[in-house]
């Protein structure tokens, strides 16, 4: 027997969300900042994960940072932004306490060895920007290696 | 500390594909099983507690309502406990907590889950966070992926001799598979299928990955009166440990795990071991994916850091090996999420009472039961002992 559950959801964004949004329609990356901690996270939050404050030190973070982890998928996967194969990593920009999990793309993505001698832990990479921005994290098209 | 408790029966489906059954007919299977293998009336059970994966996966909500004929809890207190894949070993720890709180004598737990009638990836991708992180993970594998390239890279192990420990537990835990009867993949395999086959997500490829599992188990959990007055044979909890961390991935370090060591810690603290590896004579570590079991070693602390693949690759984790891991063939051969866990724990209690069968440990008296839960977020571990 076959059923389809559809269950439509609106997520309530709150302010700190909807700042950090409103930001990538114009090309800005935000984090906020913890005075208490002194550790910058982002995308920014609205409170400190660590300490619970609420932070409202705003910040605009730089475009550019290191690969810390990646993986390689040549298979669709559901909720995967685009069609494979994708490359998806942690990226530590730089400035920040916390790891950004983004697309790596402005690479030759035929097959994971290809990749390997493109990204590995350490890569320099920024952030390339698509031309129409909506005010969602894939206004950042990806992050490319920097030449 | 509560009062002493013990494990003192349990049974498992067989796990695989089970559209032959409903899902309350799954459960039902488990439940009949433990109450004919232990002879106990289910008329004597205090309390249920039952879990499952989140209700998306299951199709209907609130399961242990949809249960609650088969879970025999009719005219008793029910509890549900979900906790993602630690589902199972928090299951576990709620049944004995409730026993040795004192508020009960006999508690029956049942773990569960029907992986093969939705969507398990798209579930699984739900559980991360909807603003920022969901539309860049490729469900559990590229969690887990990135991890384990964190752990190789930061502990400056060649990717080839991470491969070969990682298909050396592949073909091992396969064929490990044949002699529990309950396994859904049993396969003989050639380390080189392991290493050409098709990519999930680099570098985990088909065969480091569990596969989608129906199944159920079902435990009976004791106080020691309780025990000593059924008179059947007993595996007792000597040590729990369960930690956790943030949950945006990308907070904190998953090479040198904090929220996996420091679960075993507490579970070996309680229980008085200090060298894990010489004194433990089995674990059922949770191994969705074999690369991650090669980093349990090491927060475990069976081994030190960077050490695992060498360890491996001489068969210190092997069925013969000094500490065996995983003689079941574990999660990556059967993963039915809900009740995956409570495997672990039932093999733990199989194995230290010696009614393991044909993968049963000789002379083991001393187990390990694990299970791991979120977006890389928590970790429980277990200890049960032949002796009080």
């Amino acid at each position: 027997m076959e059923n389809v559950i559809r269950l439509p959801h609106k997520y309530a964004a709150g302010q700190t969300f909807a700042r950090f949004y409103n930001g990538l329609k114009e090309s800005k990356i935000y984090g906020t900042s913890c005075p208490a901690c002194d550790k910058v996270f982002v995308p920014a939050r609205s409170f400190c994960p660590s300490c619970l404050t609420n932070l409202s030190d705003w910040v605009e973070v730089s475009q550019e940072g290191e690969v810390v982890s990646w993986t390689y998928s040549n298979k669709e996967f559901f909720g995967m932004p685009g069609k494979p194969p994708v490359v998806i990593a942690l990226i530590r920009l730089d400035g920040t306490d916390c790891d950004f999990l983004h697309l790596i793309g402005g690479i030759n993505k035929d097959d994971p060895d290809t990749v390997k001698s493109s990204i590995k832990k350490g890569t320099r990479v920024r952030a390339a920007w698509n031309d129409d921005k909506i005010g969602h994290m894939l206004d950042i098209k990806c992050f490319e290696p920097v030449s | 500390m509560g009062r002493p408790v013990a494990i003192i029966g349990s049974a498992q489906t067989n796990h695989g594909k089970r559209f032959d059954v409903t899902y309350p007919e799954l459960v039902k299977e488990a439940v009949d099983a433990v109450f004919e293998k232990t002879g106990i009336s289910p008329d004597d059970i205090e309390g249920v507690v039952s879990g499952t994966m989140p209700s998306m996966m299951e199709g209907v909500a609130l399961t242990h309502f949809y249960f609650a004929e088969v879970l025999r809890s009719v005219g008793k207190p029910i509890l549900k406990t979900e906790t993602c894949g630690s589902t199972g070993i928090s299951l576990a720890f709620t049944g004995y907590y409730w026993v040795a709180s004192g508020m009960a004598d006999l508690i029956l737990v049942v773990g569960s889950e029907k992986m093969n009638e939705g969507d398990s990836q798209a579930t699984m991708t739900t559980v991360l966070e909807p603003f920022y992180q969901r539309s860049f993970i490729a469900g559990a594998p590229g969690v887990f992926s990135m991890q384990s390239q964190e752990w190789s890279v930061k502990f400056g192990i060649p990717e080839e001799k991470v491969r070969a420990a990682a298909t050396r537990l592949s073909v091992d835990h396969h064929n490990d598979a044949f002699d529990n009867p309950h396994a859904h993949i049993k396969k003989r395999l050639t380390e080189e299928e392991v290493n050409t086959a098709r990519i999930i997500t680099y570098p985990v490829r088909l065969w480091d990955v569990c596969p989608n599992s129906d199944g159920a188990c079902a435990m009976i959990f004791a106080s020691e009166a309780m025990a000593k007055k059924l008179g059947l044979k007993a595996a007792w909890v000597k040590g729990i440990g369960y930690s956790g961390e943030e949950y945006w991935f990308g907070d904190s370090e998953k090479a040198i795990w904090q929220c996996a060591i420091d679960a075993s810690r507490q579970a070996y603290d309680m229980a008085g071991i200090k060298n894990p590896r010489k004194e433990l004579d089995v674990a059922e570590v949770y191994n969705p994916f074999t690369f991650q079991e090669l980093l349990y070693y090491e927060c475990f602390g069976f081994c030190d850091f960077g050490e695992a693949c060498d360890l491996t690759l001489k068969g210190t984790f092997s069925r013969e090996g000094e500490l065996p891991c995983d003689p079941s063939g574990g999660t990556l051969c059967s993963n039915p999420i809900g009740a995956t866990g409570l495997n672990r724990a039932a093999e733990a209690a199989l194995q230290v009472t010696g009614q393991a069968g044909d993968h049963q440990i000789p002379g083991a008296k001393l187990s390990l039961a694990h299970a791991m839960g979120g977006v890389d977020q928590f970790n429980g571990v277990m200890i049960l002992g032949s002796e009080k």
